[in-house]
Formats: C-alpha cells, structure tokens, sequence
C-alpha cells in the first residue's frame, strides 16, 4: 500500500498501512447478497435464515447464490495459500456476478472477505481490482443493519440478560465491536451484561481448536465460565466460528447455558412470530 | 515439586509442555495476576487513544527508517563508537559471540562477571558458556537473579521470574542463600540487595543489553527500574554490552518516542527509574566509570529474518513484552512452554529465524490469530499476519527451497491431500450441494469421538437442513429461484 | 572481519534496488501532549516523582543548605558526599562552617579503584547538582563528571539532588533540542526518575532494589 509511493521494489522495508479511516456506509441498498458461510451453512441455517428476514423485514431483496461455499479462511490460517486462494477465486466469481452488496453473518468470515483477499491476491494486480471493490462492498450483518439500513429495533421480547461475545475478528479486523451492542441497546426489555475477560478470544482460531486442544480447551473453558457468571440467561455473538465453539464446549460440559446467534435473537426479539418458528 | 516447572526439562514439544502448564493452577494464577495487571497498567499509561495511536505509527516509521538503511546505520554506529573509545565488535553467531565475551574478560584475568538485564546474553547463554570456562556469571536483574539462583530460564522478557509468587521466592532463598522464610516482598527484595551489591564491588567484568545504539551519536541507550543495570556498566572495570543488529536507531531524538513507547507498553510507565546514556569509557580526568567500553553486534539468524520484506518487521520489536502480556495463549500456557528465550507471540515470530522453523515446528499454529499482539506492539509488528505467513513456510514442500530456516517442518502429504480435497469440495458447487445434503441427512452418523475436537466440544453434528437448502425453498417461495 | 563483512554483506544484499525510506519524524507527536505553562510544570514534575516514592522539596536559592541540614539530621545521618568543587558544594561547606554541622561532608576526590569498599559500605548520603528536569515525566537529568561521578547518584543509600525550577523543561525532547544533545553527549548521561525499585516478585513494588533507596529532590527557586 502506502510503502510503494516510496520505493516500488519488492524488498523494500515496510511501514504498517495508514490507519483506516472510519467506513463511510451507502445508502440502503434495494437487493443484497448473503455470504452464508460454511459454519452457518452447516450448523446454524436459522441463523443464516434469520439474517434473511431480518434484511427483508427491512425491505431488501435478498439473493443467496447456490454456487457459494467457503471463503477459504481455513486454509489461508493453515498455511495453504494456494488452496484457499482458489476457493477464494470462486467465491470472488460467484459475488462478482450480481455485484451487489455482501453481507456475512460472520465477522471472521467477513474480515477474509475485505482483508485477506487482498493479500491472497497482492500479486494479481487485474483481479486486486475486483477483490478491492469486493471489499468495499463486504459488510458485516450487524454493521449492515446498524450503518446501512440504520434499523431502528422494536423490541417485542420479555425481559431477558444476555451477555454478548464479540469476535476477535468483528474487534480487530472489521472494527464492529461496538455495532452488536448497539443493536442490543435498541431492545428496550434487553439487558446486556459484561463478562469477565469480555475481549479476550473464545479460543477457536479455526484450525486452532483442533491443532493445539489443550490451550484452545483452556480458554473456551474460562470463557464458557466467564459467561455463566455473568448473570445473563444466554449468550448472543454475530460469529458463528465463535458461536460453534462455545455452544460445543456447552455441550460437552452439560451445561444448559448456551449461546445464540445475534441474527435469530434479533428477529426473535422483534417479530413475535418467530417464537413459533415459522415466518 | 508441583509448584515447580522446569517444563523445559520435561517434555520435548509444545503441546506437551503446554499440557503440563495447564494443569498446574498456582502458575495459571500467577501469569494471569500478572498479565491482567500489565494490562491495566498499559491501558492506564495510553489515556489517549489517538495520542497512542500516533505514537506508535511514528515509532513504526522510525523503525522502518532505521532498517531501511540498517548497514549503513550499523557502519556509523561502528564508526562513532570507536571515536568515542568504545571497541566494537561482530558476532554471526552466539558460538562467535560468546568467544568474543570470554576473550575480552581473559585479557583481563576476569574470574568475575555481573550481568545487567540482557536477552541477547541469554540468546547466548552466556552464562553456561563463561560457567565451563570457570568464569562466574551472576545476574543481577533481580527476576533474573531468583531464576538464575533456582535453575530456570527467564518466563517472561521484561518480568523474568513472574511464574514465581512470593511464597516460592522465599523458599528459594531460604534454601539457596540460608535466609529466614519470609513472604514480605521488601524483605525478599532487601536480601538480593545484599547479597548482589558485594557482587557489583567484586566484579572483573560487567555485561549488559541495550535497548536502543544510536547511530547519530554513538550511544548506546539503557531503561531500567532497578539500579543493576547502571551498577553493571559503571563499576567494574570492564563493561561489555551484547545486542542485535536490529538495535540501531539513526538519530538521538528518534529514541525519545521509543522510550515512550517501550516504559509505557511494557510496564505502564511514564518512564523508567532510569535512563542510562553510554558513550564512551571513562576519561583520563573521570574518577568512575569503566576503562574499557566494548559492543558486541549479534547477527544470529536476524539478518535472514532481514532478507524477506514481510517478515523483516519482526525486527521492528523493542522488546517490551506487550504482546505477550495480552496474548490468550501465553497468559495460560507461560513463558516456559515455549521453550526458547523469547516466548509468546514475538518469540513464536522471531526464534524461527534464530532456531530454524523445524526447532520450534509448533510456534506459529500455537495462536488462534485473535490479534491482540498485533492491536498493541508499539511499532506496530504485524504478528498475526507473520504468524499465518510462517503456517505458509512451515507447510513448504521440504525438497523446494526455503525462505525460512528450517522450513518445511509441518510438511505433511497426508495433509495437502486433504486440503486438495477441502479445495474440490469448495470449488465445485454440485461436490459442495452434495456434501450439505449427505451431511446433514446422515447426521445421526456423526461420529461421536470426532479427534481433538471432541476433546473439548460435543460432537459436531449438523443441522437438519443446511442454509443452501432452506434458502432455496425460501427464495423459491419467492419465486426467485 | 569476517563477520563483520559476512553480516553487513547480507544486508546490503537483500536491501538491493531499494532507497532508504524518508525520515518522517514529527515532533509535533511528542511535544505538543506534553506541554505546560512554566508555573505548572513543577506541581507536574513533583506529583510524578512524589507518585514514585521521591521526596520532594522546594526553597529558595539560598535557603537550600538549612533544608539539607536538616534531611540528615532528621535520618540521623552521619556523612554527605558532595563536590567541594562546584557552587552548590562551596554553599554547603560554608554553611556547615557557619552552623557547626554534626554529619560529616565527604568528597569524591580519587578514582574508585581507591575506595570502592568505602563508598559501598561507609557513605550515607550523597549531594548533586542536575542539568535540568522534565515535567512530562516527572525526572532529573544528570551529566556526571569528575566533580560528580556517576557513581554518586547510585551506590549511597540516600541521594539528594538538587534542581533549579528553571531549568525543568515540558519534555525529553525539548530538552535534549534546547541543550544540543546531538551535538555531542558525555561519557555517561542519566535520566533519573525515582528511587531504585522493582516488582519482579509478583509485581509488588519494593523501593531500594540496588541503587538510592530514598531520592530527595530539591528544587529550587530564582534568588
């Protein structure tokens, strides 16, 4: 970036990138697309179907290409570039096509969207192109609902506590760790409670939860217990990586407590018939 | 024995160690006491978040200048400090260096040696090396003092004793030096006085670090709290200060932003007790201070972190443990787990290149990339983005040639296979149609013991429905697809 | 030679095709949070350093040898190492003349080599000027020299060190720029901020770790 106005070579010394300047967000778009995600795909589909109707709720045709799958983020953290660059080459295609906005109900998935693709294709300065314009139409859902279609929540809910986890990813690369919160604080009978070491990881790191188990097990313990001390009666976090493994480490602990999708609590908290299940 | 880890001596690998630190509960409080605290400290020391944030660019940029231009730099510190009298010297390895050291303190009968705070010295292991020639080499440091005293290394780079409580101290210095068991920390602290400050008297020789060499006007500049540092470089005769290459900033003003950055980032102080500014031996007319000055230059594997534009950032790092302090991975596993000098995420960045790759196979997967280093180095290391770009080299095919040291150490057949398939899957949406519907039809089939996942999760079984399918029908409902 | 070439060889060769990058310092960065009106930069220079175990005082210019004085006689300590040499060394011989003094004014006058164990074991307190104070972060600058060695403000117990309010400036960098440090520096200069401490023991603090274990400054105001 800003190193090559200085020197064009390869091995010049670096300087870190400018700051980012804070996003300026369009105007509502009439037709977006949902990057559904593998996680979600596969393990959470009401969240996914949840962030569907929480867009239309809001007026906007939503397309959900069948062609997508992963944004490649596993292989990229792995160490296999080449792999995650195809699959992200066929994400780029299948987004590309319509050329609307993206939403990701997942901030790790979405930070691999708008950052790493450009460093996956740093060297293809044709297709940096449309990766770049790619990034800057990739959103995050809660900084979508909050910035772009400036939602205002009605909240239709009994009073419920819950405590909020942030991804790493959402508070370091997509700079949305505020935007959850504030979709919270629009739900008058909502209580969002802190949790103890609240931005520290939930020790998933994709891969990492396999490839190191001790340590990961660890940290998703302390922030399992975290949780659970906190007050609140459910968990609610915009990331499903985070979300598949905090509600596992739940489950294998055989702990009732459990955490949510943000998609699902919000629609849930404001259209009353999704306590029934169906729209 | 429990409350003890030497987990160096105890298992050859990472996770293993690692395992063994996890289950020890005392040393699990006492990083996260410790860390918890420097966290807040730091946090207190930076008010103001875009005073911090311009500080810390500037601090990337003066690091960034001084490495763009690091012989000649290094050439104009050589140059200068020998026209200020100080001898300096170069060492490619800790082998070359640590002869360099025994030499100087042979050519003057030194028995004696005390040593200021230096994490290049132990880079060295200087102390082991100097202890088989018969040459004494005490640290003075007092976290390094108690580790040296009870046989470990340094946990941490700035608090090297910090996996010890009060309680261990105590009975460390009960059995090592004879003294009453005590658990009040001044009593602790009024013992290695003592003893420390006959060892300063005595000493043939003093060795110390440097936190920054500046090039501008041959200095080299020290921070501390304690005094040991300034005692090691001015009463002994002889000072000799080790440090890397990467050490050399260009001008004497470009220290007063480091300085800040580093006290402030490592301790949450405004600055340190002391700030000890080196140029030159004593003068004919001075009545203190050492008559000989030596600088001895390390290379060990930097200048090949040097000669890669992405991973040269590493060299950016001042040393001031912030990254570790806010790394999840560090604050339960501790400093020993790593196994080499510098632990957490600056030692899982930087000992490739000093210890090859296939030394530390496990450093750069140790990270779930959360990026809290990242959010605070004060010269702003991109380490998770080193940390995934070492997953690339450590995965190399061995038979190519490597970029890093020991590279191609986690190489696995096996495991290209499987992402060459996870490729397929994720390139080819009927294979992927495919696998969401077998999947989540046969989920009753998901194994229940799924490897290391299950170790910590329940089985991972998957929805009735996958998103594909339950937007199609929502979307044909439509009627848009 | 050979490292030395072999080292600097591979830098240069792998900073081939490059230019060094631009020095874009801003001094603007550490100077402008760190700026104070002259009457407020001792109250910030005496919080920080009172915050870190330092006493501190202020008198006047002639005042300063009584308050000395009476710091020892208050500790009951029995010797001061001064330099006979300088002005405020001559002030306080006089005074000690004048009064009849008990504690007993020791100078630095041989190299340490003759009376290392002396200094180490027998001096109680010492006496030094500074160059100058930095209110952003509460220190002293000293420049020692042969009236002053270095170890004068580091191995007795007790350091008194006296600075004129005058000479406190906003910042480091201030005042390394107003006293031409790049021009050339001493042997050996110190930033002193406190009393020697340490929290290596679980981060508890503890003063008097090697060096002073109580640091006394002394400021002094325009005669």
């Amino acid at each position: 970036m800003n190193e090559l106005f200085y020197d064009a070579a390869p091995n010049a010394t670096r300087v870190a990138p400018d700051r980012p300047k804070p996003r300026q967000y369009p105007d509502k778009p009439a037709e977006v697309v949902l990057f559904g995600t593998c996680v979600v795909d596969l393990f959470f589909p009401e969240a996914g179907m949840d962030a569907i109707r929480l867009l239309e709720w809001e007026g906007i045709r939503v397309h959900f290409p069948r062609e997508q799958s992963c944004c490649g983020q596993p292989a990229w953290t792995s160490g296999y570039r080449d792999q995650a660059k195809a699959v992200a080459r066929a994400q780029l295609e299948v987004l590309d096509r319509s050329g609307f906005p993206v939403v990701v109900p997942s901030g790790s998935c979405a930070g691999m969207l708008r950052h790493h693709y450009r460093e996956l294709f740093a060297d293809e300065p044709d297709t940096l192109a449309r990766v770049n314009a790619l990034a800057e139409r990739t959103f995050e859902l809660t900084e979508f609902l909050l910035r772009v279609c400036k939602v205002r929540l009605a909240d239709q809910g009994q009073p419920r506590r819950v405590a909020l986890h942030t991804s790493c990813s959402a508070r370091r690369e997509m700079d949305t760790h505020l935007h959850a919160r504030e979709l919270l604080g629009q739900l008058d009978n909502v209580e969002r409670v802190d949790h103890d070491h609240e931005s520290e990881c939930c020790g998933f790191g994709g891969t990492f939860s396999v490839r190191m188990p001790e340590v990961s097990g660890a940290m998703v313990m302390d922030k399992t217990r975290a949780l659970m001390d906190s007050g609140a009666v459910e968990m609610v976090t915009a990331d499903g990586g985070c979300l598949l493994n905090i509600n596992g480490s739940l489950e294998k602990q055989q702990q009732a407590f459990r955490g949510r999708h943000l998609a699902s609590f919000l629609w849930e908290r404001v259209n009353t018939r999704a306590r029934k299940g169906a729209v | 024995m429990s409350q003890r880890i030497p987990v160096t001596e105890l298992a050859a690998d990472f996770r293993s160690r690692a395992t063994t630190a996890l289950a020890d509960d005392q040393l699990r409080t006492n990083f996260r006491t410790a860390m918890d605290s420097l966290i807040k400290k730091r946090a207190d020391a930076f008010p103001d978040e875009q005073e911090r944030e311009g500080l810390r660019e500037l601090g990337n940029r003066i690091k960034a200048r001084a490495l763009s231009r690091l012989p000649d730099l290094l050439e104009q510190l050589e140059a200068k400090l020998t026209e200020n009298g100080v001898t300096v010297h170069w060492a490619e390895t800790v082998e070359q260096a640590n002869r360099i050291v025994h030499g100087i303190i042979e050519a003057r009968n030194g028995r004696q040696v005390v040593k200021g705070k230096s994490m290049v010295s132990e880079e060295m292991e200087m102390n082991d090396y100097l202890a088989r020639r018969d040459i004494e080499c005490l640290e003075s440091d007092m976290g390094e003092y108690i580790v040296q005293l009870d046989g470990e290394k340094p946990s941490h780079i700035i608090m090297p004793a910090i996996h010890k409580n009060a309680r261990q101290v105590s009975r460390l210095f009960s059995e090592k030096l004879d003294e009453p068991a005590t658990d009040d920390v001044n009593e602790l602290i009024q013992t290695g006085r003592r003893t420390l400050r006959r060892k300063f008297m005595e000493a043939d020789v003093g060795v110390s670090g440097v936190n920054f060499a500046i090039a501008e006007t041959g200095t080299l500049l020290l921070v501390e709290n304690e005094g040991n540092g300034r005692m090691s470089t001015t009463v002994p005769p002889v000072h000799i200060a080790v440090t890397g290459i990467e050490k050399v900033v260009q001008n004497l003003r470009d220290v007063v932003p480091l300085l800040s950055l580093l006290t402030r980032s490592a301790l949450g102080q405004p600055i340190t007790t002391y700030v000890n500014l080196i140029s030159g031996p004593r003068k004919p007319e001075e009545l203190d201070g050492p008559e000989e000055v030596h600088l001895v230059l390390l290379d060990n594997g930097r200048s090949g972190a040097f000669a890669d534009a992405q991973m040269r950032q590493t060299l950016n790092c001042i040393r001031c443990g912030a990254c570790m302090n806010h790394c999840p991975v560090y604050t339960r596993v501790g400093g020993h787990t790593y196994g080499e000098v510098y632990p957490g995420p600056i030692g899982k960045i930087i000992t490739p290149h000093m210890a090859g790759l296939n030394q530390v196979p496990d450093h750069p997967g140790a990270s779930s990339l959360c990026g809290a280093c990242g959010e605070v180095c004060p010269v702003k290391i991109p380490i998770p983005q080193l940390l995934q770009r070492l997953r690339q080299e450590n995965v190399r095919n061995p038979a190519e040639p490597q970029v890093v040291k020991g590279g191609g150490s986690k190489y696995s057949r096996t495991e290209r296979m499987i992402w060459q398939g996870w490729q397929l899957l994720n390139t080819r949406p009927a294979l992927y149609g495919l696998f969401l519907r077998a999947a989540t039809r046969l989920r009753r089939l998901t194994p229940k013991n799924a490897g290391p996942w299950t170790r910590n999760h329940s089985a991972p079984v998957p929805a009735r429905r996958s998103l594909h399918e339950l937007a199609d029908a929502h979307l044909r409902q439509r009627g848009d697809q | 030679m050979t490292a030395r070439s072999n080292i600097l060889g591979k830098l240069r060769n792998s900073l081939a095709g490059t230019t060094p990058r631009p020095d874009e310092f801003d001094e603007q960065l550490v100077t402008r949070p760190w700026q104070y009106p002259p009457a407020a930069r001792v109250e910030r220079l005496r919080s920080l350093m009172e915050a870190v175990h330092t006493e501190v005082h202020q008198v006047s210019a002639t005042d300063w040898p009584a308050l000395v004085a009476d710091l020892l006689n208050r500790r009951n300590l029995s010797n001061l190492l001064c330099a006979p040499a300088t002005d405020h060394g001559k002030a306080l011989q006089h005074y000690w003349q004048t009064t009849g003094q008990r504690s007993q004014l020791l100078a630095y006058d041989r190299p340490i080599e003759q009376w290392k164990t002396a200094l180490f074991e027998n001096v109680e307190a010492s006496i030094t000027g500074t160059i100058g104070g930095i209110a952003a972060t509460g220190s002293l600058v000293l420049w020692p020299d042969r009236h002053e060695p270095r170890l004068m403000s580091l191995v007795p117990p007790v350091h008194i060190a006296l600075l004129k309010a005058s000479e406190i400036h906003d910042n480091l960098y201030d005042l390394m720029t107003a006293q031409r440090w790049a021009a050339g520096l001493p042997t050996n200069a110190l930033l002193v901020s406190g009393p020697s401490k340490t929290a290596d023991i679980e981060q508890v603090l503890a003063y008097g770790a090697h060096g002073p274990k109580e640091l006394i400054v002394v400021i002094l105001d325009q005669a």
